[in-house]
């Protein structure tokens, strides 16, 4: 057994507690979380089958978690998980799951699969086992700050050009500013606009903030590869940029995996409770909207639909938050078909958009999307994740359809009521 | 034989009309399950048939055999029939008794060797076989002696049938069948705790006119002991319905409500008590409030309880149950400690992994 | 003279019984005990939402089909409730199933008169169409199995153990109540044994989801709960 290979099942080991033993022990094999899955759904293969993609683990349960399972592995019955094994699900753990969570909201027994392929990961790459393209951005993000590598020139850059455009100055470091802003490499290096657009709302608004030259990228690949030390490493960075300028809130930018790696995982990587409070973007906005800070004047009086990002909506709770925004700013806003916490992913998330492998089957995967495009022919797709921006983008394009994709800041902006 | 008259003129001595003898004829035709042309055949039969000799044999019981075909109604045509058969020795409703008795027994089988018919109600002890006797004979003597020359035998009631109450556990006596003993006779099995008393005489009826009617596995006439009671129960539209007795003094009990839940035994019992009746077709027990014990089926005494229902487990199965739920949680935290330990010990060989450290090593 | 068919039937209610209860409790509660005691670690992030709350709601909520998926999956869904609901109605509510009941956890017995009950029982009609409907959804579910290349990639041994294991239990049932053929004791017998077997499978396979689906629904409401997602 190679070291690594001991490495990765020991990872595994570490996942497993009283609810992964509790969905095992429940799942009756009904294929219902191969229903709600973009991967099975648009190619039929029932390999990609959600709780297929999460054999290793049962396994592993089962031998060595359970008294019956010990018992029958005494009698050879439990054959031990192999580097073949890890071959073979590297695929369906990586490039045939976005850890989109539908399977998990459908599964009748109520097993969480998609927390389950989140740990089943932390195994798979503790073994090598993760695609090259997650380990490179995994590289670059420790020795340069970001996934996409050194930020910090791109960045200023963009400052100053959202200063330019707003007239409105960025202070950075700013110690006991209100909230201190995260960006995603995606935003910076591809959507800068929202800065401006933050800028002009919190003026607005009477919010003060400032972005750390010690922490201001907010992926966490670790999240994505599955690696709670990487994870934990890129998150702490973050969190002591915040304390040491003492702020009130973090803002957690239009990025999925983010999200849930400041908001929810975080804490849990580092061991205790921030002492700031972690706020998404969006649901800062709404909450400056009921607070009657923030107020637009004008539509967009184009079709306008909203793409929901699976970890922001469906895995971290924000749904009613970007429609009531939506309402503000556009006139002719459409819902897709299973909008809402049961939308589809844009088949980008989870690692799955960086992986080169994968990529005919997620182009194949988006045909879910674009068939509900289609139904909808919107003028515009707005969404609050940047990566979800970007793969949408990759998408229509792969797909020739012609549809213009937004940050629902950048529209709020637009609209904003700063007279 | 050529003294017994026959049995016209024994219809005619107790006033019976020969429209009455031949309903009764169709009556029991229709009980004996045969097809109602074979009336005739009956009538004939009974007309025709000489008296055969019956010997009566009574061992381990209660007499309620005896009992019970007694309280046929006199002078009805049951009774009738016990006096177209030459009823040669019976202990209960003979005269004699004392040596007169037995030698009545043995005048009976010495003038009818090979021709008569044997009834037995009762069970023989084998454990001992002193444990009964009459007339200082032993049932198993008496038993083997009078089966050696019978053309039948009749065991009447679940005792002489099955083993019975003597029979029950723990079986003391080490009571058992008439058929565990005799096996070169054929054997009818009338069995009832106890037996109807038209059923007992219906019995008789077919084998004197057609000879040994068709039996069950438990060698019991398929006329009397083919379907279940509950099959015929008055009571089992409650039973479909849903609605049962819950007590005896509850309001299922009162509106006649079926006794499932008090632990009838009408589902898994063979008898005709639903149809025939007692008492001259009165009432019969589920009738008259009170579940049916089971009493033609073998071993019904231990059949796991009267009042317990059919379909509740018999054993005292409460502390084990407990026993095995404690047994279970302590074998499953034990199973979950050992797990726990293997998570300890991963968690103590966790290798921090660092960025550059995620490719695959050998 | 003994009737070997109520030997049978006595030995089912009897030691069969008393078997079947002490690997079927012992079982149980040991899978379930296994599974608490592994717990899991406290959440550190700041809930959103009542974790505890939405947990216990998912409990009940998740038996309520996602909408739009029933369309995929037309058999499993309809043939999974059709065949819940019809044994869920002939376990529960056949009044010999009752009595049974009521005898081995004791409404009537054990607990004080206050709280002692036994419900009602339905009639044969409605307990038979249930029988019925629940066997041919099981059919239904087994076609599926058979014939979706999902559903029979995902198949073991186990699945189809279970579903033999659980239709006996109905099929005797049905016989033995309607006296359809063999002797009326005996298919009691059978049909009793049959639901021993499948006690005795119970711990062992995923006959399990009957009790560990609580926890399993709890676990996810909670999780997404706390994050004041919805589950």
């Amino acid at each position: 057994m190679s070291a690594t290979l001991e490495r990765g099942l020991n990872a595994l080991r570490e996942q497993i507690d009283a609810p992964v033993a509790s969905f095992f022990s429940s799942c009756v094999s009904c294929g219902l979380c191969a229903e709600a899955c973009i991967f099975y759904r648009e190619t039929e293969d029932p390999k990609y089958t959600p709780i297929h993609k999460l054999d290793l683990l049962r396994r592993l349960w089962k031998k060595e978690y359970t008294l019956f399972g010990r018992v029958a592995s005494m009698f050879g019955l439990m054959p031990s998980i192999t580097e073949d094994d890890l071959k073979e699900w590297e695929e369906l753990v990586y490039d045939s799951c976005t850890m989109c969570g539908r399977c998990s909201m459908v599964c009748p027994v109520g097993n969480d699969l998609t927390m389950m392929i989140r740990k089943m990961r932390e195994g798979m790459s503790a073994s090598g086992h993760a695609p090259i393209e997650l380990v490179g951005a995994a590289g670059r993000h420790a020795d340069y700050g970001s996934p996409m590598g050194e930020l910090h020139p791109a960045l200023h850059a963009q400052i100053k050009h959202a200063e330019k455009a707003t007239g409105i100055p960025i202070e950075m470091d700013k110690s006991g500013a209100d909230y201190m802003v995260l960006l995603s490499a995606q935003e910076i290096a591809e959507f800068p606009d929202v800065l401006a657009a933050m800028s002009r709302i919190f003026k607005k608004a009477g919010i003060t903030w400032t972005i750390s030259n010690d922490g201001f990228e907010a992926t966490n690949v670790g999240i994505q590869l599955g690696n709670r030390d990487v994870a934990r490493t890129l998150v702490t960075k973050v969190v002591e940029a915040a304390e040491k300028l003492g702020v009130k809130g973090v803002i957690s930018p239009e990025c999925g995996h983010a999200y849930q790696a400041l908001r929810w995982e975080g804490p849990n990587l580092i061991g205790r409770a921030y002492d700031f409070e972690v706020i998404h973007i969006i649901e800062l906005l709404d909450r400056l909207r009921a607070e009657g800070k923030l107020t637009t004047k004008g539509k967009d009086m184009g079709k306008l639909t909203f793409h929901d990002p699976c970890q922001i909506n469906r895995r971290g709770g924000i749904n009613q938050e970007p429609r009531n925004l939506m309402n503000m700013v556009a006139g002719n806003f459409v819902e897709t078909d299973d909008a809402g916490t049961m939308n589809w992913c844009c088949s980008g998330g989870g690692g799955v958009g960086a992986n080169e492998r994968a990529a005919d089957l997620r182009f194949k995967a988006f045909n879910r999307k674009k068939r509900q495009f289609e139904k909808v022919n919107p003028d515009k797709i707005v969404t609050m994740c940047a990566y979800c921006h970007h793969t949408l983008e990759e998408q229509l394009e792969e797909h020739n359809m012609e549809i213009e994709v937004a940050g629902l800041t950048e529209l709020v902006a637009e609209y904003l009521d700063d007279e | 034989m050529a003294d017994k008259p026959m049995l016209p003129e024994l219809m005619k001595a107790h006033g019976v009309s020969r429209r009455g003898f031949l309903k009764y004829c169709a009556s029991l035709t229709s009980l004996m399950a045969l097809s109602p042309a074979m009336m005739p055949r009956v009538a004939h039969a009974l007309e025709n048939a000489p008296r055969p000799s019956v010997i009566w044999l009574s061992f381990q019981e209660c007499t309620g055999c005896t009992e019970s075909i007694t309280r046929s109604h006199a002078p009805t045509i049951e009774d009738l029939i016990f006096n177209a058969v030459s009823l040669d020795y019976h202990h209960t409703l003979q005269a004699a008794s004392g040596h007169q008795a037995e030698a009545a027994r043995e005048k009976a089988m010495k003038d009818n060797w090979g021709k008569y018919v044997l009834v037995v109600d009762g069970s023989i002890p084998i454990k001992n076989e002193g444990f009964s006797c009459i007339a200082g004979i032993s049932n198993l003597q008496m038993l083997k002696d009078t089966a050696a020359g019978a053309a039948a035998i009749v065991s009447v009631g679940t005792c002489a049938a099955f083993g019975g109450i003597p029979h029950a556990n723990p079986n003391p006596t080490g009571a058992v069948a008439v058929s565990e003993i005799i096996k070169d006779k054929p054997i009818i099995n009338v069995p009832g705790c106890p037996p109807i008393p038209v059923v007992m005489t219906g019995v008789l009826a077919h084998f004197l006119t057609f000879g040994v009617p068709e039996l069950d596995e438990l060698g019991r006439p398929k006329a009397f002991y083919g379907e279940t009671i509950h099959d015929r129960c008055y009571r089992r539209p409650f039973y479909d319905k849903g609605m049962f007795a819950e007590g005896f003094d509850d309001e299922g009990a009162r509106e006649g409500w079926c006794l499932y839940k008090l632990g009838c035994k009408g589902p898994t019992t063979k008898s005709v008590c639903a149809t025939l009746k007692w008492n001259n077709g009165t009432s019969f027990p589920i009738e008259a409030g009170h579940p049916c014990l089971g009493c033609t089926e073998p071993d019904f005494w231990d059949n796991g309880g009267f009042y317990k229902p059919l379909s509740v487990p018999a054993g005292d199965y409460r502390k084990l149950g407990l026993a095995a739920v404690g047994a279970g949680a302590v074998a499953g935290a034990a199973g979950a400690v050992l797990a726990r330990a293997g998570k300890a010990k991963a968690a103590a060989a966790h290798e921090n992994v660092d960025a550059h450290d995620l490719e695959k090593k050998s | 003279m003994n009737n070997p068919n109520f030997d049978l039937l006595m030995w089912a209610r009897g030691p069969g019984f008393d078997i079947a209860l002490i690997i079927f409790a012992a079982g149980i509660v040991l899978r379930i005990v296994e599974i608490i005691v592994l717990g899991r670690k406290k959440d550190l992030a700041p809930a959103k939402g009542n974790g505890v709350a939405q947990g216990i709601k998912t409990i009940f909520s998740r038996s309520i089909p996602r909408k739009g998926l029933v369309h995929y999956a037309p058999i499993t869904y309809i043939g999974g409730y059709i065949f819940h609901l019809g044994f869920f109605i002939a376990f529960f509510f056949f009044g010999a199933h009752i009595v049974f009941l009521d005898e081995l956890l004791g409404f009537s017995q054990w607990w004080p008169e206050a709280i002692s009950f036994q419900w009602p029982a339905f009639g044969r009609v409605i307990i038979e169409s249930a029988v019925a409907l629940a066997v041919l959804a099981m059919i239904a579910l087994m076609y599926t199995r058979l014939t979706d290349p999902v559903r029979r990639a995902l198949s073991t041994f186990d699945d189809y153990l279970v579903w033999v294991l659980s239709i006996l239990p109905m099929v005797t049932g049905y016989i033995a109540v309607n006296k359809l053929f063999g002797d009326p004791v005996f298919m009691l017998a059978l049909h009793i044994l049959s639901v021993e077997l499948l006690m005795i499978a119970f711990p062992f396979t995923k006959l399990m989801h009957a009790f560990t689906f609580v926890m399993a629904r709890y676990y996810n409401g909670s999780i997404q709960g706390r994050k004041g997602a919805e589950s």
